[in-house]
């Protein structure tokens, strides 16, 4: 039986992947950001999974607005890097997993999440930051990816309830299938960020963090959270974090807590990243 | 009926949603053109022909053409969108962004680094407005 025993959580700013591929991470600016992730480093090489599904969303690279997926899953066997108007970032391709992105797109679709199944498409910095930041640099990347995309640009995404109901039902098909695979699931997008007109800037670091102790212990709560809300107190773009309720969810409630990072900025964003690990794993 | 739109009370703040993702719609697929490189040389060798190319408005026209970042959110645009006109013009995000804002790039630099917009003050308008 395959399990999901893991969770990371990180936000998926593109200036963070420039600074990996610029080699500017050491400067005065960045060097706080990847402080942050030198524990998840050992911590990811120590705890490779077989699998990865990594919930993120796509910024007008793959998807415009001729078809606007609410739920997408990645089934093919591989997916490129996206050029998101500078040229691809350069990284290895990232290898899917076809035979659990199949089986899961068809047991949460039974489960009345209507998945959109995707096949062709490259994948950009909302998946590939975070992927940067916890493997660093390696020529390939060690383990496979079921990207799992949620539309948070046009608005209404969809609520935290059905985030967090989504995550529920990821975890019964992960644990329905076959194989033993141990599987992580890694929400990303966020904190707090308005990237447009003239509130542009906004950090809310005390709700950022309330939202970071809240995910951790006692996650069904942030479920109320309403989109105007979202966008009230996190910014136009800071509600992308309804897909770590999907993340969060999919662990399952007992958790342990290995890491907790939180900095302000990285660009025009509040940068936030946890690793939680299922309770006795 | 209609749909209520709490978030219209957010300042400083364009939530994109259907009616604005209907009024932009060839706007952002404009914008989605210049992921392609010979379209990115094309329009920099004349902007003015190349957007005159798409059914866009005067107002979107000229948002595009005097790089006025909030005349084109105004007009339907969004950010992901917005972005790619960025990139043409290599102009860096952080940069592009600051010029929504009515600061210089080094303000908005500078309100980053010690933290960012605060969220007090800017929660509502109707809120703002009981101050006064």
């Amino acid at each position: 039986m395959a399990r999901i025993s893991s969770a990371v959580f990180s936000s998926h700013i593109p200036a963070v992947g420039a600074a990996i591929d610029l080699g500017t991470t050491g400067n005065e600016y960045w060097s706080p950001v990847f402080k942050g992730f030198e524990y998840s480093k050992k911590w990811q090489a120590d705890n490779t999974p077989d699998v990865i599904i990594l919930v993120y969303n796509d910024h007008a690279s793959a998807f415009d607005l001729r078809v606007v997926p609410t739920f997408g899953i990645g089934c093919s066997e591989e997916f490129e890097s996206a050029d998101e108007g500078w040229g691809p970032r350069p990284i290895p391709p990232v290898q899917g997993h076809p035979d659990l992105a199949w089986h899961i797109a068809q047991s949460v679709i039974l489960d009345s999440f209507d998945m959109t199944i995707c096949n062709d498409f490259k994948v950009d910095h909302g998946l590939t930051v975070p992927l940067s930041l916890m493997f660093g640099q390696p020529e390939a990347w060690p383990c496979r990816v079921i990207p799992f995309m949620v539309n948070v640009i046009q608005y209404p995404p969809p609520t935290g309830r059905r985030c967090f109901e989504l995550g529920k039902a990821l975890r019964k098909a992960v644990e329905l299938f076959d194989e033993d695979l141990n599987v992580h699931i890694w929400g990303t997008g966020g904190m707090s960020h308005q990237l447009q007109y003239k509130r542009a800037g906004l950090i809310n670091r005390e709700w950022d963090l309330n939202f970071m102790n809240t995910l951790i212990n006692d996650p069904e709560e942030l479920t109320k959270i309403t989109h105007p809300e979202y966008i009230r107190d996190a910014g136009s773009e800071g509600i992308e974090l309804v897909m770590w309720l999907i993340a969060r969810s999919a662990l399952g409630s007992q958790v342990d807590e290995k890491h907790r990072f939180y900095h302000v900025p990285a660009s025009n964003t509040a940068l936030g990243h946890l690793i939680l690990e299922k309770a006795g794993n | 009926m209609a749909l209520e739109k709490p978030y219209q009370d957010i300042p400083g703040t364009i939530v994109f949603d259907a009616d604005m993702s209907r009024k932009g719609y060839h706007l952002n697929q404009f914008f989605m053109s210049l992921m392609k490189a010979e379209n990115r040389k094309r329009f920099l060798a004349d902007e003015k022909a190349y957007v005159d190319e798409w059914p866009l408005t005067d107002l979107q026209k000229q948002g595009v053409l005097e790089k006025d970042y909030n005349l084109c959110i105004e007009q339907g645009g969004n950010i992901y969108f917005l972005a790619k006109l960025f990139y043409t013009h290599t102009q860096p995000f952080e940069r592009a962004v600051s010029t929504m804002t009515g600061m210089t790039p080094e303000e908005y630099r500078a309100m980053m680094l010690s933290g960012g917009r605060p969220i007090e003050g800017n929660r509502s308008i109707k809120e703002n407005q009981g101050d006064k």
